[in-house]
């Protein structure tokens, strides 16, 4: 109305002050734009759920990959979904849950970021960023008690460490909110445990980003062969896992010709030893 | 019992414009001009920190003079509404005239409502696509005034301080497509011109400079820092300067040069004002 300070066309909740959050502004302002809002949590339908992502640190940074497959039950749902995200210049995320969930969720704190980065004129912390992730799965733990849990993966480069063995960070959490620092390499999904037991055998602590992908892409491999819900490579189809190394200059998805290469080694290696 | 003064609606408006653009007048001034790679924005800042010029979204910057408390909560205002925006619909779908429209909506609407008109003016800047035009058809520079009037200008925003000298300056040097250390050199002379004719020398900490580049998808706002600044108008030879910009870490300038750094482009005829083409008749939206 008119007679609200100061017109019709900015509300007055977009010129009320407050903090750099865009969730905490999304939640006062626009709630029904929220993930989650209004949504009657009856008996649910067959989901498509996404799978294996694993991160390793590596000299002077970090390394995050996901296979390409959701399920949804038996059948495979999608062959190229993308799980693993660039969510700002020095982050990434991956997924493993309800994937439209975590989809959303992953829209949301990429803008989160954003938001807090033009609006304060600075970068969130690592640690801050990986906070602000914990807050958001918290709000989401009504629908993961009925089954619409997402699970991520959040690596990022800390630019406020000068230790080049310790600028690589991987954070995992669970449904309630918590957070927990992981050392050296770790996985989520249905697959992770067999990724896990395979990055046990192979990580190198300090090895290069390229032998480090070399070790995501071979642990991967590990976890499709175990766990059906996880795609191995797809040489046929030209499928590979989404690879992202992140170091002091910057989070650099790679192409899926440089991830195909190694894919191809990893395969190769597999026809004369199964078990890598 | 005192009866109310009686004052004309004519005299009520004046008053508030007359407040407003005094309160105005007495800040720095701010240009914002189209060049070859995008848009440039150049203020008069000795602050560091409080900005005049700011990102509000992948291809839309933004600039202000006047009040500081007043256009930082517009400016929030804006990327909370670009943000919602993109959110909700797509990254595609915010526009920097639908910025515009809100910002002059919602200006105009306090000038005539409120007791106390905004005491600023605004510049809503957005670049073309990446494989769009190079020579400035496809970006877009509003500027908008304390009491809502909008205005579309082709080349250049001059704002807040004393504009004449700035603008009369700029309208003197302009030419169409020029590339970036000859725009900055440019709009750093102009913004030391005053009405008397001297001219200041403005060194790089006392100018706050940013660009919008075309050629980059997504994010688009990038800021100059003080070292880049100075490597940009320390060289003479527009061959050197591109070299500046890269060591700055800003992204090399495109190739086309547009000759010496001070062009001698005589002001067109038909702005005789030397105000562009803001006058309302024309760019009125």
């Amino acid at each position: 109305m008119s007679s609200d300070w100061p017109a019709q066309a900015i509300p007055a909740a977009y010129l009320t002050p407050g903090t750099g959050s865009f969730s905490e502004f999304l939640a006062r302002a626009e709630p029904q734009l929220l993930p989650g809002h209004g949504r009657d949590l009856g008996p649910l339908p067959e989901l498509r759920h996404g799978t294996t992502v694993v991160a390793l640190t590596c000299a002077d940074g970090v390394v995050l990959a996901g296979d390409r497959r959701a399920t949804m039950g038996n059948v495979i749902a999608q062959r190229d979904i993308e799980k693993v995200f660039v969510t700002d210049s020095h982050s990434a995320i991956g997924i493993a849950g309800t994937a439209g969930m975590a989809i959303e969720m992953v829209r949301l704190f990429r803008l989160e970021l954003e938001h807090y980065e033009k609006i304060e004129g600075a970068k969130l912390s690592l640690d801050g960023k990986a906070n602000r992730l914990a807050s958001m799965i918290r709000g989401n733990l009504g629908a993961a008690l009925q089954g619409l849990a997402v699970l991520p993966l959040f690596v990022g480069y800390d630019l406020s460490i000068s230790d080049p063995t310790r600028t690589g960070r991987i954070y995992s959490y669970d449904v309630t909110g918590g957070r927990y620092e992981e050392h050296d390499y770790y996985g989520v999904g249905s697959g992770s445990t067999f990724a896990r037991s395979a990055l046990k055998k192979r990580f190198v602590r300090g090895s290069d980003p390229a032998s480090a992908v070399r070790f995501a892409v071979e642990a991967l491999y590990d976890a499709a062969d175990e766990d059906s819900a996880t795609g191995g490579p797809d040489l046929t189809r030209r499928i590979f896992p989404v690879v992202v190394t992140i170091g002091r200059d910057g989070a650099v998805r790679w192409t899926d010709e440089a991830v195909g290469e190694v894919s191809e080694q990893v395969v190769a290696g597999r026809m004369t030893n199964p078990g890598g | 019992m005192t009866m109310p003064i009686y004052a004309s609606p004519e005299q009520f408006m004046r008053d508030r414009s007359d407040y407003a653009r005094k309160g105005i007048a007495r800040g720095r001034s701010v240009v914002a001009v189209i060049f070859s790679g995008g848009v440039l924005f150049v203020a008069e800042n000795p602050s560091p920190t409080l900005h005049k010029v700011s990102e509000i979204y992948d291809r839309i910057g933004f600039a202000a003079t006047g009040r500081y408390n007043e256009y930082e909560n517009l400016r929030t205002a804006g990327i909370r509404l670009a943000d919602v925006r993109g959110y909700s619909y797509d990254r595609g779908d915010v526009t920097g005239r639908w910025l515009a429209n809100a910002y002059a909506q919602t200006l105009g609407s306090v000038f005539s409502e409120h007791s106390k008109p905004l005491e600023v003016e605004l510049c809503v800047a957005e670049v073309g696509p990446p494989d769009g035009p190079t020579d400035g058809t496809a970006d877009q520079l509003y500027r908008i005034s304390y009491d809502g009037s909008m205005f579309d200008e082709p080349r250049f925003v001059v704002m807040g301080g004393v504009t004449e000298p700035v603008a009369a300056a700029l309208e003197a040097t302009f030419a169409d497509g020029w590339d970036l250390p000859t725009a900055m050199r440019s709009c750093a002379a102009a913004l030391g011109s005053a009405a008397d004719g001297t001219k200041r020398v403005l060194s790089p900490a006392q100018l706050e400079v940013a660009v919008l580049d075309r050629r980059l998808l997504g994010r688009t706002f990038r800021r100059l820092d003080d070292v880049a600044v100075a490597g940009i108008l320390a060289t003479d030879t527009p061959d050197a300067a591109d070299e500046a910009t890269t060591d700055g870490g800003h992204p090399a300038e495109s190739t086309e040069s547009t000759g010496p750094a001070e062009p001698t482009e005589p002001a067109e005829p038909e702005f005789p004002d030397g105000d562009g083409a803001g006058d309302p008749a024309g760019g009125q939206e």
